[in-house]
């Protein structure tokens, strides 16, 4: 699993803004540390996209409507919309870029494609994040269990029967 | 959004400082409310004082209860098992609330502070006496099929939209906090106000008080949460109903009903939970305690419907609570919460 083990790093519990209200920010990506100077209000979403070109990570509503941002952060999945770039240094970040390992796909990914769990692609990115960050390790979840914890994450295409068979298929994987 | 000092706390007493004498500075935890508020300019905070830090995040043993630090998160609290095991209602409010990224960040202490879904506050374009005071209430005159029945005002009917809070009131849950004027204790339900002619307060914290911690006092009783919504998951509640309920063999030995969508903070039902004690729980009692909970709702134009909504959904909850209904799904779960879309889909036996 890509989920890294949750890093320590130095956090400075006193960090202050300056007038401009920018603030050196070190985040770290999918194993790699990002030394970044960012203004206070730019959000996780944004640091990735515009900053460091990370661009797997979709915006789709910015306001924590559709899942389409969902990270890994510390294993658990977040909504980089939400989540302010400043507040996540010192934690461990996995976007869609870091889930499969070189060449090989995550399993939930060789699966979205086996099952076709995708048209338009645009919502894939959150779903793997979502569904990847408590399908190793866990129990299998039944349909409903499936269905209740994805419900953050919206498909504009309504690919949801094959999203569902697909995660139903990896997490017996 | 609008550019902010942030600042990160190295202790409670430091986040207080920091806050208190600078009228636009607040904390900010796990921000999923807050952020969302700040993008629509309706927050614009000079300053976000960044309490996630803190060792606010255990859970431990109390007196009988427990105590829940205000930074614990949701998805952290649902899953604790002294809560599935002793406050189901805790755990099924959390988990019919936000979806699992956002419970993932929330945290017990933001939760309860989190502002009304009223769409004409989240709005800056529409009057709102709420966001601006004085500008008027859009939503007296406008769509208001999302408002209150009890308690409010002519100056604002919004409502309460944690579903966590309808819970902590049934449970006569105690707030912690730390201030400008030191520690102090608030019953939960006296948490938050009715909006009377000062809406844009909607709790009784001082500017700079800091919640640290909520505590669940002692309970040997049954708690159920049930919520009605207008779609199966992901969605505020249309109206919901926290029950808790403690017996003397077959008779009622005391009752605490909350209902959550109705009004401006969770509502307590006293005459309804007066009715109870004493009695054999049967579906005639419960549809007596019904129509005693909703005897004063006043509905606006568009709200009626909460109130055969509401009375049904109190009877259902009280008939599953005391046992003379199966739940629709394992207790602490959202399975057995949710009226409607998945609820009953779970497969049996639970």
């Amino acid at each position: 699993m890509m989920n890294p083990a949750n890093q320590t790093q130095f956090i400075d519990q006193g960090l202050a803004s300056d007038p401009t209200n920018r603030l050196p920010v070190t985040l770290t990506i999918n194993g790699q540390a990002y030394p970044l100077q960012l203004e206070s209000r730019v959000a996780l979403l944004d640091a990735l996209r515009e900053n460091l070109h990370l661009t797997g990570t979709k915006k789709g509503c910015d306001h924590g409507q559709c899942g389409g941002c969902t990270v890994h952060i510390d294993g658990q999945s977040a909504l980089a919309c939400l989540t302010l770039a400043v507040m996540s240094e010192g934690k461990a970040i996995t976007t869609i870029e870091g889930l499969a390992q070189g060449e090989t796909l995550h399993p939930l990914q060789a699966a979205f494609i086996r099952h076709d769990a995708l048209q338009c692609g645009y919502c894939t990115p959150g779903q793997l994040m979502a569904a990847s960050a408590w399908l190793s390790g866990q129990p299998p979840r039944t349909a409903a269990e499936i269905q209740e914890a994805m419900s953050g994450n919206l498909c504009r295409c309504a690919a949801y029967p094959n999203i569902l068979a697909a995660i139903l298929e990896a997490q017996g994987a | 959004m609008h550019p902010f000092q942030y600042q990160r706390a190295t202790s409670t007493a430091q986040a207080v400082a920091a806050v208190a004498p600078e009228p636009g500075a607040t904390f900010i935890a796990g921000g999923t409310s807050h952020l969302d508020l700040m993008k629509e300019d309706v927050h614009r905070p000079s300053r976000l004082v960044d309490i996630s830090l803190l060792p606010l995040k255990q859970i431990t043993a109390l007196a009988g209860g427990l105590r829940l630090g205000a930074g614990v998160s949701n998805t952290a609290a649902a899953a604790h098992p002294e809560i599935q095991r002793r406050y189901p209602v805790v755990s099924e409010a959390l988990l019919t609330g936000a979806s699992t990224q956002i419970r993932n960040a929330a945290t017990l202490g933001g939760n309860p502070l989190q502002r009304t879904r009223c769409p004409y506050f989240r709005d800056p374009a529409q009057p709102c006496n709420k966001r601006a005071p004085g500008s008027g209430c859009a939503a007296l005159g406008g769509i208001n099929r999302g408002h209150a029945l009890f308690g409010a005002s002519d100056a604002c009917v919004a409502i309460h939209p944690s579903d966590l809070a309808v819970a902590l009131a049934a449970l006569d849950a105690v707030v912690q906090t730390t201030g400008p004027r030191g520690p102090r204790a608030i019953p939960f339900p006296e948490l938050h106000r009715l909006p009377g002619a000062t809406p844009q307060v909607d709790t009784t914290l001082a500017h700079g008080e800091l919640i640290t911690a909520i505590d669940l006092p002692a309970f040997a009783g049954r708690s159920h949460y049930l919520k009605v919504r207008d779609r199966a998951s992901y969605a505020f509640a249309l109206v919901s109903c926290a029950v808790a309920l403690e017996m003397d063999g077959e008779h009622v030995r005391r009752a605490r009903l909350a209902l959550g969508g109705v009004a401006h903070k969770p509502w307590r039902l006293p005459a309804a939970e007066a009715l109870l004690v004493g009695e054999k729980p049967s579906e005639k009692l419960f549809r007596a305690a019904a129509d005693a909970a909703f005897a004063d709702a006043r509905p606006l134009e568009h709200n009626a419907y909460k109130i055969p909504l509401g009375r049904n959904l109190l009877v259902q909850a009280l008939l599953e609570t005391s046992g003379l209904q199966a739940l629709a799904g394992p207790a602490g779960t959202a399975f057995a919460a949710s009226v409607g879309g998945l609820a009953g889909t779970f497969p049996a036996p639970y």
